[in-house]
């Protein structure tokens, strides 16, 4: 196992503006090395496959076990989180990608401020009175707290987006992640209370009817969201609220 | 001065930054947060059993006082009781606002809140969702952020980095020198108050359970700049971790808290297949020890009897540093429902399904009890005043912490299911402080020259410049390992005094050959690696707090554990003892020595005197280019100080 070692080919690119470029490196490979365990060993050994000494690649990661949703990228040509990409099980060399849809900030690094921004549009909270201790919270089933909590281990990661045709970089689709939150806060007792305003803004450009139906995102989510629910629960709200709407004008 | 709204600068995103942020908020403050990454990626994410409360949901006779009285035993009488107390009083108003909130907590069949077990405590106290309960904490109070972001009142400085404090001539803060990560350019942030909620130092160590930003820099930073450090030698060792290279995955204390049972086989190095080991040829030593707590003993006493397991009696299974964690007498579904996102986790990276197979685990270092000092009122009745600015504040003026970035709430050791609680506590509680004491102050910020913010500009643009042009031979990312393993090798579960010195000369070792890194990266756009060389060198300062306040305390306390002064508990001891032996001696009455069993009285007396000497704050202050160690008293006005037991 010790002197194993693996070739990693990484797409690199200095800055937004500029072209990217291939570089590849050996690195040692023990057992359960995953990608991003790689990744340091190149910084602390930043020298390329031909002996070159370079500048160590970059990229994003925090927590290094599937949960901040940091460390997205393209590997061997699926998008996936680099923590949970153990070495042993992928083909050589390992090709590493930054994400497509998302704005290059350089190497690995992209810019994924407009799923947060989506989040703002669709109004991803529930509004309290305030913090002040006011009691109990609702009462609620602990099956509707199971769905809850399935919807709301999404961690952001933007996986179901760069897999989906519809979600392209000039366009303003909100996502697979986006939908499926609103069926998150729709679900609870206190946040159904803004539903309208919710369903409202998935009914918009970008919204739900620009949803193309190819279920790619439910196959490349990490967390397992049941996302073609979410799609399918989410269409189910907003044509009702639609029928609302025209019987209420 | 005309009335305008108090701005705070919050440094972290986690739940003590946003619970700060929130509250701060809803008190009509102006808030700007800044963090390394997206708040929701913040490290509490990681977080995995759950908040404790004690709401008795279970009617099994628990309380605030019980749930006070755990934490303070739980952490060998370290911490200031009334903080602690008034956390525990607070804590089930918090759960029932995270309720609010939206955190899908796992309920009951009535819908209502469900708890489960945790170490140190013999109450159901523990509130979780699923087994991602930190994630889900984040993940809501982020939502009441970008509510309040929405409405104006929140600033997100994320993908930024706190470098340094402003400080004016009076030695008050006055905001934050901050670089932008993606164009490396420096700025200050101006403010009537700074809190630091950046979290904890586990990258001061090779290997641990903590998340790749957690190097304790920013802490060090405010050190570096005159607050004071305390308690640093006092670093958790959780029991429960997956072995592995670059992270030790926590595998939370609710598996014990759910059923798991730890044990080794009994015959050294047996090489079976654990399912086929029976069971009168198991060990399950710490049920056997500790009838009393069994698995779920406190974190300190469950490391230090897995590490004497493997290393002293040889039993680690298969010969190795390992021992069983075992869960598969539980069914699939009920261990997918309580426990799936930590089994995700083991079967991600070991490729073994803890439903089928027992797992294999060891400890790991995990949390830092000690960290910023910090300030606090009590009311006199064994709470807190909530009004008073002291309470948070660190000793800079107008700086304040909150979060694993402080020290106050758990002592020599923390419980489980307890930070979650102190991190929103703290984040709640000081709103009040840092408003008033931004509305007492006699010059506000826009009465200060500009040449305050200019000069830490300056200083910091000067600083990271000449970090990215070092050009000397080593590599940092490899000093960094080398500095971490030095700290595992040493510093850990087991101390001892030569091991120590030898870590604090390596720690100045490490220091010279600070000197000659090399930038590996000298670009000017998204460049890592002069903030990761500053940051090493906060590293290497905190691990000399760190190592140098274990050297000098000679005794044993929670997490600091130096078997060369161990007191020697006679085994059939009763904590009861001690405390009529003091009730004796407080009635002005001479205490024989056949009043107790043999050895006893002998006992107490050590136990007293080394209390005397011992318990005891230490205090780190920065002073030519080292540590100096001094003590302060610890407020143990509720309960009396005694010796613990678990079995
Ligand atoms: C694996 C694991 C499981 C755990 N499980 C539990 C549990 O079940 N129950 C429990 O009670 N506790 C648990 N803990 C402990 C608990 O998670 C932490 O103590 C707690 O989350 C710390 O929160 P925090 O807000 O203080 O800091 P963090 O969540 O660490 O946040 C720190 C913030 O500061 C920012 N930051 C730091 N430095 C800088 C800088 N220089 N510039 C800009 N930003 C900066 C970071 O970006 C981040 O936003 C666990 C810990 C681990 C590691
Ligand atoms: S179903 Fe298809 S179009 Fe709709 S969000 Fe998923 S991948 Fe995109
Ligand atoms: S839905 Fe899944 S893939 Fe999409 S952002 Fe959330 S966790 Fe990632």
């Amino acid at each position: 196992m010790e002197d194993k070692t693996v070739i990693i080919k990484i797409r690199q690119q200095d800055d937004p503006d500029s072209a990217s470029y291939w570089q590849s490196f050996q690195v040692p490979c023990r057992h359960h090395e995953n990608v991003i365990s790689c990744l340091q060993e190149i910084q602390r050994n930043p020298v390329t496959l031909d002996g070159q000494a370079v500048i160590p690649v970059t990229w994003d990661c925090n927590c290094l076990e599937e949960v901040c949703g940091s460390c997205t990228m393209l590997i061997n040509g699926r998008v996936r989180q680099a923590c949970t990409a153990l070495v042993e099980h992928l083909e050589h060399p390992v090709v590493l990608e930054p994400m497509s849809k998302f704005p290059v900030i350089r190497d690995l690094q992209v810019d994924r401020t407009r799923m947060f921004e989506n989040l703002k549009k669709v109004h991803a909270w529930i509004d309290i009175d305030g913090t002040h201790d006011i009691g109990e919270g609702p009462v609620m089933s602990d099956s509707i707290r199971a769905q809850r909590y399935a919807l709301s281990e999404c961690m952001s990661c933007g996986c179901c987006l760069e897999a989906c045709p519809q979600f392209t970089r000039d366009n303003t689709f909100l996502g697979a992640a986006t939908f499926s939150q609103v069926r998150l806060f729709n679900l609870h007792p206190t946040g159904a209370l803004a539903k309208e305003e919710r369903l409202e803004a998935v009914m918009g450009e970008g919204g739900i009817t620009d949803c193309g139906n190819a279920q790619v995102c439910v196959e490349v989510c990490p967390k397992n969201i049941p996302l073609t629910e979410s799609i399918a629960e989410i269409g189910r709200q907003t044509s009702l609220k639609m029928i609302r709407d025209l019987f209420q004008k | 001065m005309p009335q305008r709204r108090v701005r705070a600068i919050i440094i972290g995103g986690g739940l003590a930054g946003l619970s700060a942020a929130m509250k701060l908020c809803e008190r009509q403050a102006e808030v700007q947060i800044v963090s390394f990454q997206f708040l929701k990626r913040s490290h509490s994410v990681c977080a995995q059993g759950g908040i404790n409360a004690a709401i008795d949901a279970k009617n099994e006779g628990d309380s605030p006082e019980n749930h006070f009285f755990d934490t303070i035993k739980g952490g060998d009488f370290l911490a200031h009781q009334p903080l602690v107390r008034d956390m525990c009083f607070q804590a089930p108003a918090i759960i029932h606002l995270l309720d609010r909130i939206g955190v899908p907590f796992n309920r009951t069949g009535e819908g209502r809140l469900e708890f489960r077990r945790f170490g140190g405590t013999l109450y159901s106290r523990t509130a979780f969702a699923g087994a991602t309960t930190g994630q889900q904490l984040v993940y809501a109070l982020d939502e009441q952020v970008r509510r309040h972001e929405q409405n104006g009142q929140v600033t997100r400085f994320e993908w930024h980095e706190f470098l340094g404090l402003v400080i004016d001539p009076q030695g008050i803060c006055r905001g934050a020198v901050i670089q932008d990560l993606r164009n490396n350019k420096i700025f200050t942030l101006k403010g009537d108050a700074v809190v630091l909620a950046t979290g904890g130092p586990g990258q001061v160590y090779a290997r641990s359970t903590n998340s790749t930003v957690n190097t304790g820099a920013a802490a060090t930073q405010a050190y570096l700049q005159g607050a004071r450090y305390a308690n640093g030698e006092f670093i958790q060792i959780h029991p429960t971790a997956i072995p592995g290279q670059d992270k030790l995955r926590l595998m939370s204390e609710s598996a014990r808290g759910e059923g798991g049972r730890i044990w080794v086989p009994r015959t050294p190095g047996d090489k079976r297949e654990p399912r086929d080991i029976p069971e009168n040829e198991r060990n399950y030593f710490l049920e056997e020890k500790y009838p009393l707590y069994g698995n779920l003993v406190p974190r300190d006493v469950a490391s230090r009897e897995i590490h004497d397991i493997v290393f002293n009696r040889n039993l680690g299974v298969g010969g190795e540093p390992m021992v069983f964690l075992d869960l598969t007498h539980k069914s699939r579904e009920f261990l997918e429902d309580r426990l799936g996102g930590i089994i995700d986790i083991y079967r991600k990276f070991t490729g073994q399904d803890p439903k089928e197979v027992p797992m294999r685990i060891f400890p790991a270092v995990h949390y830092s009890m000690g960290g910023l000092w910090t300030d606090y009122k009590d009311d006199g009745h064994g709470l807190i005043d909530h009004g008073s600015p002291r309470n948070q504040a660190t000793s800079i003026p107008g700086l304040y912490a909150a979060g694993e970035v402080d020290y106050q709430y758990h002592g020599a050791n923390r419980l489980g299911a307890n930070s979650l609680l102190s991190c929103i506590y703290t984040g709640l509680m000081m709103s009040r402080a840092v408003i008033n004491f931004s509305k007492n102050l006699g010059e506000r910020f826009e009465d200060i020259s500009s040449t305050v913010f200019d000069d830490a500009e300056r200083y910091w643009t000067t600083r990271m410049d000449s970090l990215r042009r070092m050009d000397g031979k080593e590599n940092p990312y490899q000093l960094h390992q080398d500095m971490g393993s030095l700290m595992l090798a040493n510093v850990l579960i087991v101390r001892d005094n030569k091991a120590l010195e030898k870590a604090y000369y390596g720690i100045q070792e490490i220091e010279e050959r600070f000197k000659d890194i090399k930038c590996v990266d000298t670009t000017h756009w998204s460049n890592p690696t002069p903030s990761f060389i500053n940051q090493l060198y906060c590293m290497i300062q905190l691990s000399k707090i760190i190592t140098r306040g274990a050297l000098m305390r000679d005794e044993c306390r929670g997490a600091h554990f130096k078997p060369d002064f161990d007191l020697k508990q006679p085994s059939d001891f009763d904590p009861y003892e001690y405390l009529d032996y003091l009730e004796q001696k407080h009635q002005g009455e001479d205490v024989p020595e056949y009043a107790y069993p043999a050895g006893h009285l002998d006992y107490m007396k050590r136990f007293e005197e080394n209390n005397r000497k011992w318990l005891k704050t230490t205090i780190a202050n920065y002073q030519d280019g080292e540590p100096r160690i001094s003590y302060e008293e610890v407020d143990t006005s509720v309960v009396v100080p005694r010796p613990r037991k678990y079995d």
